[in-house]
């Protein structure tokens, strides 16, 4: 089932008859000097990752460019609460409800498997916009390709222990070891059963409200191999946006600057201007 | 209807006119009527599929039914979600998950009014504003017709591609006809005029009706009132909030979900209410003369809980009305001091002819999918529901397929002229797995899991590739 084409199914009995539990979820934020009007951008972390790897350099980056900007870490991440027995839904059910809490319709930015959490998210959400940051959506491609280049961070986690993601394959060698390093350590991990989703999962609906969607990512990933991430973004009906040289984490790599700048540019020039 | 373009204008924008009124032209734009959780989910919509839309709304501010400031406002100091949070929610602005299982009513007109901000829907609303008359124009566009709210200043009569009335159903009270009631020397109310427990305190109270809001009536009357009577017509199941440790709701939804034949979820009910809420014939209420799934279920945990503490006498049915006091079915004469009817609310278009909507004598109309009049594909009634969960999610879906519906017709004419024919030939389906109990309250009654059936079809078939 493609992104586009699929359907959206309006009997809903597990979410209404197993509402996802409400848990404490961190938000980090950073304000424009002025409003001008634009969307408010919400930013979803990864797997391992939590708000903060978007408060190190996007989200003020994206405040300076007049973008309110947020970042919330999904449960059993960051600063948010803990969530052993996550699901998939569970993670896109914060982004929404992150998201509703907005003042206005904001556009959704996902990065890594946050991508694929977005994406669920947008079935239920009528975002602004999309963007799919480095996608991980998933799969037995993409585990195979894990399995390769990650034995050692792969194999626990087939049988529950953590993914674990090296620090050459999050980030390229212009940024400095220490620096690498502070990052890595900081790494947390998703739920067993997420991590389980992550191979096997209903494809998400489309879209609701028909947003402009926008695929990102590096051809020097590796974590997302180039044909995985031509695939994503084929099952939006568009072309990713390339930024070669750079690691899987693009938001803390030395050359972060450059995929932001395109994507508020890409903001500002289909929904602002 | 006469088009003179050659008469001279009154004013620039006018170029139009109808029996000698200007009439000013909208183009493309749709009109929504009301502003309320309906009105609201179709400008949503309406506006995500890229049309243009204004807004009529009689009152200063959103929320319809669910803002306790507009006079025609049924909600009580004390109203409660009797539908849980999420069978109650707009599908695509879930409320906070921090919310309680049945939100107050405060917190759902909150819940509104951040939905009409946060998608921007205020500019698009005329507030203060009230339709006086809509009425069909040329090619199957509608002349609507306004004022400001309470007949102050000129009527301005605009022309729109289409209309979607979303005028709540839930403000004209259906006050029952009872010998001797002008003679009565107490107080008599509709249950729309109760707003808080002070005005029963301390006093005879007779309440009449057993739906959701008689129920409530009738517990704060219990816990306030000197004595408080409680008039039943007939047994009805009262259904409690919360079931095996979970919002009732959820676990019926479950239930259904298993889609097994509806005399086993029957069964199935009847033996889980005699197991949890017990046998109601021993406090002296009649028993249920339909099952469960026939009309529009009672939710009230209290109800029950108030009448074993003797707080609450159930009645029959009230026969007349004396100078002092009231007269049941049964001969008992009881001498309440104020009466309260909640005898419910009847859906009212004054607006529109009657044959527009094709309503008969007994004021129904005549709706496919309780939404689209048989004879004017461009007007569409959203809202006009009473399902067994919120009616959020359906009016959504709703909004979701006149957004479609209005797109097909100008991308794909030959696909919309075939839904026409079957608007056109509905023999008036009824969208409820169970007998539907006839009356007046009851016809628009819906099973939720059911409507939503016929809905998936429907959104399928108009859908249109972008």
């Amino acid at each position: 089932m493609s992104g586009r084409s699929g359907r959206t199914r309006i009997i809903r009995t597990p979410e209404w008859t197993r509402p996802v539990p409400a848990v404490r979820r961190e938000v980090l934020t950073a304000s424009p000097e002025a409003d001008e009007g634009k969307p408010p951008l919400l930013f979803v972390p990864g797997f391992g990752h939590g708000a903060w790897a978007f408060a190190e350099n996007w989200l003020d980056h994206a405040a300076s460019r007049a973008f309110p900007a947020y970042a919330v870490s999904l449960r059993g991440h960051g600063g948010s609460g803990a969530a052993p027995t996550a699901t998939l839904r569970a993670y896109a059910h914060d982004v929404v409800q992150v998201a509703v809490s907005l003042p206005r319709q904001a556009v959704l930015v996902g990065h890594g498997a946050g991508a694929l959490v977005v994406a669920y998210a947008l079935a239920r959400y009528p975002a602004r916009a999309g963007v799919l940051v480095a996608p991980v959506f998933g799969g037995w491609g993409t585990f195979g390709a894990a399995l390769r280049r990650n034995p050692a961070g792969t194999v626990p986690a087939v049988v529950g222990g953590a993914l674990r993601l090296r620090r050459r394959q999050l980030f390229s060698r212009e940024l400095p070891d220490a620096v690498a390093q502070t990052y890595t350590e900081r790494l947390g991990r998703a739920s067993t059963r997420a991590q389980w989703q992550l191979l096997i999962h209903r494809a998400p609906e489309p879209p609701v409200g028909k947003p402009p969607i926008l695929v990102v990512g590096s051809p020097d990933d590796r974590v997302v191999p180039a044909s995985a991430l031509t695939r994503t973004a084929r099952r939006y009906g568009v072309a990713p946006l390339l930024f070669p040289g750079m690691g899987h984490d693009l938001m803390l790599d030395a050359r972060w600057r450059e995929p932001i700048d395109a994507i508020l540019d890409w903001l500002d020039k289909d929904l602002v201007g | 209807m006469s088009t003179h373009s050659e008469q001279e204008s009154l004013e620039p924008a006018a170029t139009l006119w109808r029996d000698g009124r200007p009439v000013y032209d909208r183009g493309d734009t749709i009109c929504v009527i009301g502003a309320g959780a309906s009105g609201l989910a179709a400008i949503k919509n309406l506006k995500e599929y890229g049309f243009g839309v204004d807004c009529y709304e009689r009152e200063t501010g959103v929320g319809g039914a669910w803002n306790w400031r507009h006079d025609r406002s049924p909600v009580y100091a004390s109203t409660h979600l009797v539908s849980s949070r999420p069978l109650t929610e707009f599908p695509d602005f879930p409320m906070p998950d921090t919310w309680p299982d049945y939100p107050h009513h405060s917190l759902l007109l909150s819940y509104l009014e951040r939905y009409a901000d946060h998608f921007d829907l205020r500019p698009h609303i005329w507030f203060g504003t009230e339709v006086v008359r809509v009425e069909p124009a040329d090619g199957e566009r509608w002349d609507v017709t306004t004022r400001s709210t309470g007949g102050y200043g000129a009527e301005r009569t605009s022309r729109y591609a289409a209309v979607v009335v979303a005028n709540g159903h839930n403000w004209a009270p259906k006050m029952p006809a009872y010998e001797g009631l002008d003679e009565f020397r107490g107080q008599v109310i509709h249950a729309s005029a109760y707003k808080d427990a002070t005005q029963v305190r301390g006093k005879r109270v007779l309440v009449v009706g057993a739906g959701n809001s008689g129920c409530d009536i009738a517990v704060e009357a219990g816990q306030q009132a000197a004595r408080c009577w409680h008039s039943i017509r007939r047994g009805y199941w009262y259904l409690p909030k919360y079931a095996f440790g979970r919002p009732a709701d959820q676990v019926g939804h479950a239930a259904a979900a298993l889609r097994l034949p509806l005399w086993l979820r029957q069964w199935l009910f009847h033996r889980a209410l005699k197991l949890t809420v017990g046998d109601l014939t021993r406090f002296g209420l009649p028993r249920p003369d339909h099952r469960v799934y026939e009309t529009h279920p009672i939710v009230n945990s209290q109800l029950v809980h108030y009448i074993g503490h003797g707080a609450i006498t159930p009645v029959p049915d009230v026969a007349r009305f004396t100078r002092t006091g009231v007269v049941l079915t049964d001969g008992r004469e009881i001498e309440p001091d104020l009466v309260v009817l909640a005898t419910g609310y009847l859906p009212r278009f004054e607006f529109l002819a009657p044959e527009i909507l094709g309503t008969d004598a007994a004021g129904r109309p005549s709706l496919h999918l309780n939404m689209f009049p048989r004879r004017h594909p461009t007007l569409a009634v959203a809202g006009l529901l009473q399902p067994d969960a919120g009616l959020f999610p359906l009016v959504h879906w709703q909004a979701v397929m006149i957004a479609r519906w209005l797109r097909l017709r100008e991308l794909a004419p030959e696909r919309a002229r075939s839904f026409a024919a079957r608007i056109a030939a509905d023999t008036g389906e009824r969208w409820n797995s169970a007998k539907v109990k006839e009356s007046t309250r009851h016809w628009f009654e819906v099973g939720h899991v059911e409507y939503l059936r016929a809905v998936q079809r429907t959104l399928d078939e108009l859908e249109v590739a972008a």
